[in-house]
């Protein structure tokens, strides 16, 4: 049994992920669906760094993983209060309908 | 041993990625980007990574989604509404996604041939004590930074999501 | 014998004790509970109600499985699972006792011991929150999504202040894995005080063990903090639409919260299973004389019984104890047995603070639970780790 997987699996992997998070990007039309959707794509590069940290034998990839972790933390909080506002003035989350600069 | 456990995470992420973009409630969405992370908190494991592992189940799994979660029921907008797409989106849109990630995967695999296969156990360097050393020695400045950074994120949000005091 | 073998047997001990103490931990707190309300408690099924736990499992297991019309079925069905998973696996990294040799097999008291062991707990218990999440929105009812939203916000708030207090502790242990933070409280100051994290040079970690305490009933939703099932202003909160066995997970998810939350705070601030005074001062007799004492008790009260029927059951359970304080006093036994009777003594004192807290305090309303967390909790909790932080780095 071949008990060991090659470092490219990864990065497929992580390819597929980042793709499948620029599709929800482009396609969805919830606000809170496309945020999530950029988190998956952070995810997806996430898992290079982490594949590479590995095949270079350094832990500096972890520690790229770890600000990015910090810098959603803080996207996600700024990003989600201006998600609470826009629905708080317009009561809709539809990218669409968000389009005036004005109320 | 290695092979199975990836080939069960790596699944699972996909499914639960595509899931992510096909659901149209936001709340389904959310519960599949869990399953990502859970399922890539794993694959760090394999890859390793004790400390980001934890930090991955720790921050984004348990803080961030949890986050989002939360404005998702705290606003139940409902599901998003149907929109019409043209003919040749629905015929050709998923094959050519697919045509796309195999191109991909192809062009990847062979950039990178097999010369470093991944074994568990092999790199330890992700444990907390050699994380924390290199965090608070080599990246000390990016760490202080960032710091900065998320003061002004919870300044931000504080100054947004305050209630207008007329 | 082989690391599986192995591994099976002492999961299925660690399964069956765990399992037994879940019930009976819920029989303790009724009783203790009407004890304190000054009524008798449960009394009917079995002497003082000890079946009782029996009797319950057996109610919920036959109980109608309600399944509401409205809810979202797949998430209303993951839910109470999720709770139940989430809420057991923390125990498997949990160590109970040192290296031991039984039939010339050498193995530690922990099912296995990781060296992120304690971030493995806070990164399974932080997961834990969606369950309470995922069974109020499924719910599809306004005091079952009350319940969770209040329980997702109460989650988070009082997560910093118990991370930040167990980071104290770990300031001063300098290990994540858990066997080693209990092995690094070994030993005694001056021959006679215990180097427990709690008394422990340089900055003895009083406060974030209260701090990590306080935080842990909010995390468990324990009274006073357990506003997401208030029962007065959300009928049950997020369990409002289960029934059955659904309902009897919540149910043993919470208990088994509770009793990883005694194990972490045992392990790390009350020295695990290392004992209050030393071996030399007699401390591994403290056992065989807590069950002797029992024993003595029983036998006293069989020979002047207020029943009939205490004639004969009393002297039993004497005897019973006497065979169990006994069995402390066998070298062999005792060696194994003396550590998991510390062990259990701190984190039985801990679960008995929970039940005696709950029946003492009233409940908080959300606005002064949310200031309680931000304005007092946290400061504390990082002050007293600043404090560690510099004792730490300028006497080690």
């Amino acid at each position: 049994m071949m008990s060991s997987v090659p470092l490219s699996w990864y990065l497929i992997l992580s390819a597929i992920l980042f793709g499948l998070g620029i599709a929800g990007f482009l396609f969805r039309k919830n606000l809170i669906t496309v945020f999530m959707s950029i988190e998956l794509m952070l995810n997806a590069v996430n898992l290079s760094f982490v594949a590479f940290s590995y095949h270079l034998k350094q832990v500096d990839g972890h520690i790229f993983t770890f600000f990015v972790m910090v810098v959603a933390a803080a996207e996600a909080a700024v990003g989600l209060a201006i998600i609470l506002t826009v629905f708080k003035n317009r009561s809709t989350l539809e990218v669409d309908e968000v389009d005036s600069m004005k109320l | 041993m290695d092979l199975i456990l990836f080939l069960i995470f790596a699944i699972f992420a996909v499914a639960c990625a595509i899931n992510l973009v096909i659901q149209r409630h936001p709340i389904n969405s959310a519960l599949s980007l869990i399953g990502v992370m859970g399922a890539l908190a794993v694959l760090y494991l394999l890859l390793g990574g004790e400390f980001i592992a934890a930090a991955q189940m720790i921050v984004y799994a348990g803080a961030i989604m949890v986050l989002f979660v939360f404005v998702i029921m705290l606003l139940n907008a409902g599901a998003e509404r149907r929109s019409s797409k043209s003919l040749l989106v629905r015929l050709l849109g998923v094959p050519l996604l697919g045509a796309f990630f195999a191109v991909l995967g192809y062009t990847v695999h062979r950039l990178l041939p097999a010369v470093d296969p991944v074994r568990f156990g092999e790199f330890t360097g992700g444990s907390p004590g050699e994380f924390g050393r290199v965090l608070f020695t080599r990246y000390l400045l990016p760490f202080e930074v960032t710091s900065a950074l998320i003061l002004i994120a919870i300044l931000g949000a504080v100054v947004l999501a305050r209630k207008e005091i007329d | 014998m082989d690391f599986f073998t192995l591994t099976l047997i002492k999961a299925g001990i660690v399964a069956a004790i765990l399992l037994t103490t879940l019930a009976y931990l819920q029989w303790a707190e009724r009783k203790l509970l009407a004890h304190i309300q000054l009524r008798l408690g449960p009394s009917r099924v079995g002497p003082h109600g000890l079946l009782q736990p029996l009797a319950d499992v057996i109610k919920l297991l036959t109980k109608e499985d309600l399944l509401p019309a409205h809810v979202n079925k797949t998430l209303y069905m993951i839910a109470p699972f999720l709770a139940i998973a989430l809420a057991l696996i923390p125990i498997s990294v949990v160590p109970f006792g040192p290296e031991i040799e039984v039939f010339g097999v050498n193995t530690h008291l922990q099912l296995t011991d990781l060296n992120i062991g304690l971030l493995f707990i806070l990164a399974i218990s932080s997961v834990g929150v969606y369950s309470v999440v995922l069974a109020g929105w499924a719910s599809n009812n306004k005091y079952a999504l009350l319940g969770s939203l209040r329980s997702a916000a109460q989650m988070i708030s009082y997560e910093l202040p118990l991370a930040v207090a167990l980071a104290s502790a770990l300031l001063m242990a300098n290990t994540l894995s858990l066997r080693e933070i209990a092995d690094s409280q070994a030993g005694y100051y001056l021959g006679f005080i215990p180097r427990w994290s709690v008394f422990q040079l340089p900055m003895p970690q009083i406060i974030s063990f209260a701090v990590f305490l306080i935080a842990g009933f909010a995390e468990t939703n324990r009274i006073p903090f357990d506003l997401p099932e208030a029962e007065t202003e959300l009928v049950a909160g997020f369990h409002t639409e289960y029934s059955s066995m659904k309902f009897a997970s919540f149910f043993m998810a919470e208990y088994a919260n509770i009793i990883t939350m005694t194990c972490i705070a045992t392990l790390l601030f009350l020295g695990g299973w290392h004992p209050l005074w030393p071996a030399a001062y007699g401390s591994s007799f403290v056992p065989s004389i807590v069950f002797f004492s029992g024993s003595a008790i029983a036998l006293y009260h069989g020979l002047h019984p207020a029943r009939p029927k205490d004639r004969y059951s009393l002297p039993a359970v004497a005897i019973a104890f006497l065979v169990a304080g006994l069995l402390f006093l066998v070298p062999a036994l005792g060696g194994i047995l003396t550590p998991l009777f510390w062990f259990a003594a701190k984190s039985g004192f801990l679960l008995f603070l929970f039940i005696w807290v709950r029946g003492t305090l009233p409940r908080f309303r959300y606005d002064q639970l949310m200031r309680f967390a931000w304005t007092y909790l946290f400061p504390v909790a990082m002050a007293n780790l600043l404090v560690t932080g510099v004792l730490v780095a300028v006497f080690a």
